[in-house]
């Protein structure tokens, strides 16, 4: 750790690890009421364990991302950051009200929650992924504002590197983008179009930027290679990126009302967008392979390469599986696109997050790494996790064909709930590649606690 | 890559492709917005669809549902249940909620009013006669 004020970034990294066992527990939840459907029923419907498990898996990556930024910026601007203070009192705050909201979601009816927070002055809620009471969609503002405010005034104050530019230009774009989550007309199709500049525009577009500037800065770190060799990448990755992610946003607007030229539209400029995430693949392992040192963390290497090959298998292939129109017509809204988004986000980024995790947190914690032996376990870590969620795709894709060709294809279409029973063999094969995963989250963590012999800080 | 090809290059390419997708994605929006008022059934668009749709948000339908294809997929589509099911069996489907079917998925029973049944019906039906290109394939959803 060069600068003091880097530490900030600890307690964020351990928030956001908390919260992804969170967002497994309730993963499990749901994927049991797949198959048994009334477990927890009433306590916790499957409505409610779902907003947990997607609410809690995008505010431990916002936590990721904001300690992943507190810890770069510094390094990268040489500078300290602009206030530790704010960046800790935020912290408090954004943990606080996500566990509110979290509470609020399991201990009240969601129509009650909604009536209570000033739903009917601005109806922003029920909505998918933007589930979130209205103070608690003004709070995210206000905290990603400030949070804003401190990394751009630490880089205007230091040096201005193409990755914090990047990573800067991604986080501002998330915020921006998330401001259309309060415009919520009651013309259906309007508000599904622009519901999609919040959703499609931040996985697929800004969130990008974020990820490939954290990739850019481990890579830089763990490899040696010049940083003018690396930011080159990382620009043509992006640039390629919004290419093809922006109008790609077009894929989402085949059925939903949308006129049907972007059936033309999305499909051609969605079937390219694996293409950034292959680039990202090559960019880590050429990266790697011209390495000019053996960085002590070989942890930190090993998931900067998992996060370019997951990545694309799960973003690029899986998203191309199902991106063009005339099979989409079969597969929109089925398990398919439930098996795209649990590999996407997994492979992209939850893995970029425990990327930088694995590189910054044995600093934080005063070594370069951490002993061979906490290195081998959180590598187990690596692979349970990683392989489990291979699997859960696999299991999910078979349930999709399946699904989509007894309810759609076939001359003699079954009914939903029918179907459903006939795919309760995948349910189960899920559900069990789903314990392996949260087994391999335990590993994970438990190689935070384990000592052994340390390598001297440098 | 090779040594001509330099990071302000890649840079100048990042920013051009930028300004120019999003220049023609709003140009798209722009299109689409005109092309809108014929597809979107928005002269069905009564108060009571209105409030129809905030019951449907209000109660987090789409935590299990999908409309249009969008949203969880634990549940039936809604977007054309109006058709497959007409409003009279959706309300009296809704108001016999939970079944209590041992190991079946349950729904939980929201406790709506007779207006807030009849406003969330005429919402699945203004949903069920917006255009969507022939989507979903079949009545089954």
């Amino acid at each position: 750790m060069q600068y003091q004020s880097q530490a900030v970034a600890k307690p964020y990294f351990i928030a956001a690890i908390g919260l992804f066992v969170g967002q497994i527990l309730f993963g499990l939840v749901m994927g049991l009421q797949y198959v048994v459907g009334d477990f927890l029923f009433p306590e916790i419907p499957f409505n409610v364990a779902r907003m947990v498990h997607t609410n809690l898996l995008i505010v431990w990556l916002l936590f990721g991302f904001m300690g992943a930024a507190y810890y770069m910026v510094p390094e990268e601007s040489e500078t300290e950051l602009h206030s530790p203070k704010l960046a800790l009192i935020l912290f408090w705050v954004f943990l606080v009200a996500g566990a509110l909201t979290v509470l609020g979601y399991l201990l009240v009816p969601y129509a009650k929650l909604a009536e209570m927070t000033g739903n009917n002055l601005l109806p922003t809620m029920g909505r998918e992924f933007l589930e979130q009471p209205l103070i608690t969609k003004v709070g995210i503002v206000v905290v990603a504002l400030a949070f804003l405010f401190n990394i751009t005034m630490t880089v205007l104050k230091g040096r201005k590197t193409s990755v914090t530019m990047v990573l800067l230009l991604g986080l501002w774009g998330l915020a921006v983008f998330f401001l259309f989550s309060f415009y919520n007309p009651s013309n259906l199709v309007l508000d599904k179009f622009y519901w999609w500049w919040v959703v499609h525009l931040w996985v697929e577009g800004v969130w990008e930027l974020i990820l490939g500037a954290l990739l850019a800065f481990v890579l830089i770190k763990v490899t040696g290679v010049d940083r003018e060799v690396i930011e080159k990448w990382l620009y043509v990755i992006i640039a390629m990126t919004l290419i093809t992610g922006v109008i790609g946003t077009g894929h989402h607007y085949f059925w939903i009302g949308t006129p049907g030229y972007w059936q033309w539209w999305g499909s051609i400029f969605s079937a390219m967008e694996p293409i950034p995430f292959f680039m990202m693949t090559v960019f880590a392992f050429n990266m790697v392979n011209r390495r000019r040192r053996d960085h002590p963390n070989q942890a930190a290497v090993l998931w900067a390469l998992g996060t370019g090959v997951m990545a694309f298998l799960g973003a690029g292939v899986w998203g191309f599986l199902h991106t063009l129109a005339p099979i989409n017509y079969y597969t929109h809204g089925s398990q398919i696109t439930a098996a795209h988004g649990h590999m996407a986000f997994y492979g992209a980024y939850v893995m970029v997050v425990l990327t930088i995790i694995s590189y910054a947190m044995p600093l934080l914690r005063g070594r370069q790494a951490n002993s061979n032996k906490s290195q081998v376990i959180e590598m187990w870590g690596f692979w349970l996790m990683t392989v489990s969620m291979v699997f859960i795709t696999l299991f999910l894709t078979a349930a999709g064909i399946l699904q989509t060709w007894l309810q759609r294809v076939s001359d003699t279409p079954m009914p939903f709930m029918q179907v459903q029973d006939q795919l309760s063999l995948f349910y189960w094969a899920r559900e069990l590649s789903g314990v392996v995963f949260l087994i391999g989250l335990v590993v994970y963590i438990l190689s935070f606690f384990v000592k052994g012999e340390t390598k001297a800080s440098a | 890559m090779s040594e001509a090809f330099t990071k302000s290059t890649a840079r100048n390419i990042f920013w051009g492709a930028a300004v120019f997708s999003f220049l023609l994605f709003l140009g798209l929006t722009f299109d689409t917005t005109a092309a809108l008022p014929k597809r979107d059934n928005r002269q069905n668009l009564t108060p009571e669809v209105v409030r129809g749709k905030h019951v449907w948000e209000q109660n987090n339908c789409i935590g299990c549902h999908t409309l249009l294809g969008e949203g969880a997929y634990f549940a039936p589509e809604l977007g054309n249940v109006y058709i497959r099911r007409g409003g009279e069996f959706i309300k009296a489907w809704m108001q016999g909620q939970p079944t209590g079917a041992p190991g079946r998925r349950q729904m939980p029973q929201f406790n709506l009013s007779d207006e807030q049944l009849n406003d969330l019906v005429a919402f699945l039906k203004y949903a069920s006669e917006i255009n969507t290109e022939k989507w979903p394939p079949n009545i089954e959803g």
